[in-house]
């Protein structure tokens, strides 16, 4: 009993952090209909920058992570101008090379400017386990559950009650009825690939404060995928709760299954699961079903 | 190829369909065929040689997915998946079950084909980026698979040793002739997608790519030729595939990544999406591409402030193709081969501006 709870806990915190990495890639999508395919890039991208900004520049941890922020936010917000906005109305074939290129591009350019070994993130938390009965959590899990839930609740107010939020969910809706009703399309476009800038920063953090700071940290937005597909393509709430279930999913599979297939399972499970919910319910749990036959 | 035409004459369907467009054509598809037999392989030096060999072997496979991508417009993501299927079938027939090699890459071709219907099932279901998740999937599984069953990958980070092909008494071994068997190859598969493209399975795929519920209007059993099209061209990478283990000598899963499949999607982008000879340039392109960057570097070796320019290189690399990929298709979405007729169509006029 105790070997499954310790496994769902931990569970809940890797899909925590996947339902986290989730939402920016389901912003986006909800808002601009562009599938990130380089979500994971973006997120190494933002780690390395933080570690840059403090192990490589000196500066104290809350000023690098500022200009992290804020450089992840405009690097989306040049994306978005320079790279997505010419491909509109182009096949999805184009969209998804795209993002692709870019997350290729970033692989190789973050190793040329910052080189390939392993870096580590200190975040400044306390390194000692914490003690839950019998199940340990590092601190870094807990911020990263916390930051997690604190940004989804974020984005849910943002997106019911704020102002851009509703442009949002409006440009998500209808394009053109949003325009009708003076809403600056660019304007939201923009906004969405700065929210997802933010969550490549918030989870680069969190990861590579637990794994360190190097290549294999983009390998974490293979995982959102699922996720994402799981919870429904256009979803917020779906994204997270998808994350959730990926990783509790992935980790009791791994935990169960692994001593008798030689490992591994952590990056077979999540993919069978993507292909049954694509195959049985492509719109998944939480996303607008449209119906159309192929 | 490098012929113009002076302007589109064409009055008949025949002619339209013709592979040779001008009798000039034809003329220069020989004098081509006739230099990589008779000039290139005996002119160049073994390390000149190992590059054509590589971009032979790509070329196979990069056909295939252009035929999915390019002409059916199905995303696949998973090509790779194909090519380690192809690869592995070979390695096992040929290693353990002594078969001559023309039937290991025959039943590699078949076999990737199967599994290609398989992993092109959900394309019946669903389209555009889900097929490119769904392919994705597949990729991972794949390589989980290979990696971790023991009586197909030979256990966790191993490689099959595969013995030498041989065609009757005689020995593949050397680069050269590795390089004829390669170029026959090439040579088949490059007519086969010509024609492919040009008769009635490749207007079907058009027109599945164009709009496929008018493709189903005008009468294309649409699932049919979907499946059809992920079959061809997982036959395709699965023959490459086999021919790059028999190439190597061994069948490695690192070979067939997933770095790997998007690299097969940048070399057609970068060619051309649906153009044979697009894809030709893109493939050469992709794969001599790191190659030449080293020599570049070599050659200013002082002057760049770089200690081991071979590992620069393999990350220069992907920064410079994936920039490619993006600003291709920003600037020019029909790839090399359309600045290629930008020229001639540049010139067909010259020197009056229209």
């Amino acid at each position: 009993m105790d070997f499954f709870l310790s496994l769902l806990v931990k569970g809940l915190i890797l899909g925590a952090i996947y339902g986290l990495v989730a939402l920016g890639f389901v912003i986006i999508y909800k808002a601009t209909s562009v599938i990130n395919f380089a979500v994971g890039e973006l997120l190494m991208f933002a780690a390395f920058l933080a570690v840059a900004m403090t192990a490589i520049y000196g500066l104290p941890l809350a000023a690098g992570i500022g200009i992290t922020l804020a450089l992840m936010v405009l690097f989306g917000f040049v994306l978005e101008r320079g790279v997505l906005r010419p491909m509109i109305g182009r096949p999805v074939v184009g969209m998804i090379m795209a993002t692709l290129g870019l997350g290729i591009f970033l692989r190789g350019f973050v190793s040329i400017t910052w080189g390939v070994q392993t870096r580590n993130m200190d975040l400044l938390l306390p390194t000692k386990p914490l003690q839950l009965g019998s199940i340990s959590v590092g601190a870094v899990d807990l911020a990263g559950v916390g930051i997690a839930l604190f940004l989804a609740a974020a984005f849910a107010y943002l997106f019911q009650r704020s102002r851009v939020g509703i442009a949002l969910r409006a440009v998500a809706d209808d394009q053109q009825a949003a325009m009708a009703m003076g809403i600056r399309v660019s304007t939201v476009f923009a906004v969405s690939w700065a929210l997802a800038g933010l969550t490549a920063v918030a989870g680069g953090l969190i990861w590579g404060a637990k794994i360190g700071v190097d290549q294999y940290l983009a390998l974490l937005g293979l995982k959102v995928f699922p996720a994402a597909i799981l919870g429904g393509l256009d979803s917020l709430a779906g994204a997270v709760i998808g994350g959730l279930v990926v990783g509790v999913t992935e980790n009791l599979a791994a935990g169960y299954l692994d001593p008798h297939v030689g490992g591994g399972l952590k990056d077979f499970v999540p993919f069978v699961l993507m292909l049954v919910v694509l195959m049985v319910r492509p719109y998944g749990l939480f996303g607008r079903e449209i119906i159309e036959r192929v | 190829m490098i012929n113009r035409e002076c302007g589109v004459f064409k009055t008949t369907y025949q002619a339209d369909m013709a592979l040779y467009t001008v009798p000039l054509a034809r003329i220069t598809v020989w004098a081509f065929l006739a230099f990589f037999v008779f000039v290139l392989p005996f002119v160049v030096d073994t390390q000149r040689l190992v590059w054509a060999n590589l971009v032979g072997i790509h070329l196979i496979a990069a056909l295939g997915l252009n035929i999915l991508v390019g002409l059916c417009g199905q995303i696949s993501v998973g090509h790779a998946a194909f090519m380690a299927v192809g690869g592995y079938t070979a390695a096992i027939m040929s290693s353990r079950a002594d078969m001559p090699f023309w039937i290991g890459l025959v039943a590699g071709g078949v076999f990737a084909s199967v599994y290609g219907l398989l992993v092109g099932l959900p394309s019946v279901r669903i389209k555009g980026f889900y097929l490119a998740f769904a392919t994705l999937a597949a990729q991972f599984i794949t390589e989980w698979t290979i990696t971790h069953v023991k009586w197909i990958g030979g256990g966790f980070q191993s490689s099959i040793i595969v013995p030498r092909p041989s065609l009757g008494p005689l020995t593949i071994d050397t680069e050269r002739e590795k390089y004829f068997l390669i170029l026959a190859l090439v040579i088949v598969a490059v007519v086969a997608a010509l024609n492919i493209a040009r008769s009635r399975l490749g207007r079907a795929f058009v027109a599945i790519r164009d709009r496929d519920v008018a493709a189903e209007l005008i009468g294309v059993d649409i699932a049919r030729y979907k499946l059809l099209a992920f079959m061809i061209s997982s036959f395709y990478a699965g023959v490459a595939g086999a021919l790059w283990v028999y190439y190597l000598g061994n069948a490695n899963i690192e070979a067939f990544r997933i770095v790997e499949s998007i690299a097969f999607l940048a070399m057609i982008i970068i060619g051309g999406l649906g153009s044979v000879l697009g894809t030709i340039y893109g493939t050469a392109f992709v794969v001599l591409l790191p190659f030449i960057l080293e020599e570049i570097l070599q050659t200013f070796k002082g002057v760049i402030p770089v200690s081991d320019i071979h590992s620069f290189v393999a990350h220069l690399r992907f920064a410079v193709y994936g920039g490619l990929i993006v600003l291709f298709l920003m600037v020019e979405p029909e790839g090399l081969n359309r600045l290629w007729r930008n020229v001639k169509d540049y010139f067909r006029v010259w020197p009056f501006p229209y």
